[in-house]
């Protein structure tokens, strides 16, 4: 049974989400798709400053054996991203709620967050 | 439904993250892929390998019909062991298999998970014109490899034969940890190591026995070793998987496997025609082997360029665990092929260089 944080959003392609307040958000991929995915080897960021619509593909994991996109959840601009998982990407197996952390956004979308699923939904989801 | 090997409650004990593989539910990780192939390169790791099929071949005619079959001059020792294709008429490659001579008249040929059904039918029905019996053991069959520089250290504790007088592509009968079995020093991960058949019905108790004996090693305890890092091993190696890099639109030529090819000798075997005619003319493209000089993993079914002209594809690429880079196998354009070729990869809409390198990509397997 994979971590899933209450205090987070997440979404069906599982991603998270946190809300930092002021219209700021911080996005990862949640427990569960790290461990499915395996050791993650090398990650693809978006630059700061680029602007996403929700769906939209921000940067793509490499595992061994596949490789994933990982999607915005909300519209946004990445205002920073980890640039510590380009020499260790393993953090985001070991933390991926923490130091496996990938892009920070504004968004003024904020609202749609509400739409995104709870703790409890997203267990369910992933079948957890 | 996917068929269980005679150890997936072993497997499930192990925790292991299972897969549907050529119609087998298989372990593909226990724990990590790098720690499984890592622990293949530098101590030992156990294998289970019962997908594979095994085919009895036995008669007056073995070997004469196995020189038709098979593309590999299956006159050798016995008790010696060799690797071949077995061709269509054409060429194309029916599946590639190891075969092992058991006495003058007996061989055991094992090929492929996933071309089991087809393999039988093509082999059973060319075996009619000669001299022999061909049975079809891959379901009452449990192969468990031992693969890495220590495992002689766990087979030695299993078995009274003495393992410095069993060769690399060698074999013998012999009973490992009580029980009647094939033992065989072959193995698809570079590495020295074992593989050890024994009927499904003793299955377990070799799984345990290795397990057991492998616990106790000065250098760490052996380690179950899913799918994944056997693909990842034997890419390393440059070694041709079928599906990918081979399979009945690619000849044995194409694919750098004409070491295979007897067409020195006289004998006539199916394919041989026109295998013979392309060694001659060479064919269009070949299986080479690429690294990627930039970051990123280039994957099965991306294209190479030369500039702007398109020059070959991918066949399988992943990351290389004990080489620290992205490593591949692809077809490419015969006169683009050759080494220090700096050729491009698109990945994701974006170039990357690639280059043509010797193989194998990991130089440092103890195989003997």
């Amino acid at each position: 049974m994979s971590e899933i944080p209450e205090d987070l959003r997440f979404a069906e392609t599982h991603e998270w989400v946190r809300d930092d307040g002021d219209g700021k958000f911080t996005m990862g991929i949640t427990d569960h798709a790290q461990s499915e995915m395996g050791e993650i080897v090398m990650i693809e960021l978006p630059s700061v400053g680029d602007q996403f619509d929700s769906g939209d593909v921000v940067g793509t994991l490499e595992a061994v054996k596949t490789a994933a996109d990982f999607y915005a959840p909300l519209g946004g601009k990445v205002t920073e991203v980890n640039e510590s998982l380009e020499d260790s990407p393993e953090k985001i197996n070991q933390d991926p709620y923490g130091e496996g952390w990938l892009v920070s956004f504004e968004s003024d979308d904020g609202e749609a967050v509400s739409g995104l699923m709870s703790a409890a939904e997203y267990r369910q989801h992933a079948g957890d | 439904m996917e068929k269980k090997t005679s150890l997936y409650e072993k497997h499930v004990e192990l925790g292991a993250r299972m897969t549907p593989f050529a119609g087998f539910i298989m372990p593909v990780r226990y724990d990590t892929l790098i720690s499984e192939h890592m622990a293949v390169r530098e101590n030992v790791g156990m294998f289970d390998l019962s997908h594979m099929g095994e085919f009895r071949v036995k008669g007056p005619a073995a070997t004469e019909f196995l020189d038709n079959v098979l593309t590999n001059d299956a006159e050798v020792d016995v008790g010696s062991a060799f690797y071949s294709t077995m061709c269509y008429p054409d060429g194309g490659i029916v599946d590639d298999l190891v075969v092992y001579r058991l006495d003058d008249t007996e061989y055991l040929i094992v090929v492929n998970a996933s071309n089991i059904e087809k393999d039988w039918a093509w082999v059973s029905s060319h075996a009619k014109a000669f001299d022999v019996e061909t049975t079809n053991e891959s379901d009452s069959t449990t192969l468990v490899a031992v693969q890495g520089p220590n495992a002689s250290q766990v087979v030695s504790q299993l078995t009274d034969v003495n393992l410095k007088e069993l060769g690399f592509y060698h074999q013998r009968m012999a009973e490992v940890a009580n029980k009647d079995a094939l033992l065989a020093r072959t193995g698809y991960t570079g590495e020295d190591g074992f593989e050890i058949y024994v009927s499904s019905d003793d299955g377990p108790a070799l799984w345990d026995a290795v397990s057991e004996a492998g616990s106790s090693l000065d250098t760490g305890p052996i380690v179950p070793v899913g799918l994944g890092a056997r693909d990842t091993l034997r890419l390393e190696m440059g070694y041709a998987l079928y599906g990918n890099d081979i399979d009945h639109t690619t000849t044995p030529i194409e694919a750098r496997l004409s070491w295979v090819v007897k067409l020195k000798t006289e004998k006539e075997f199916i394919g041989r025609e026109v295998l013979a005619r392309q060694k001659r003319e060479k064919p269009g493209r070949y299986l080479v082997g690429l690294e990627l000089q930039d970051k990123g993993i280039a994957r099965e079914g991306v294209d190479l360029f030369e500039h702007d002209r398109k020059v070959g594809e991918v066949t399988s690429g992943t990351l290389g665990p004990a080489v620290g880079h992205c490593v591949c196998l692809g077809y490419v354009e015969r006169g683009y092929h050759k080494i220090g070729r700096d050729l491009e990869v698109e990945i994701r809409g974006k170039r990357k260089n690639i280059n043509r390198v010797k193989l194998p990509f990991y130089k440092d397997g103890t195989h003997l």
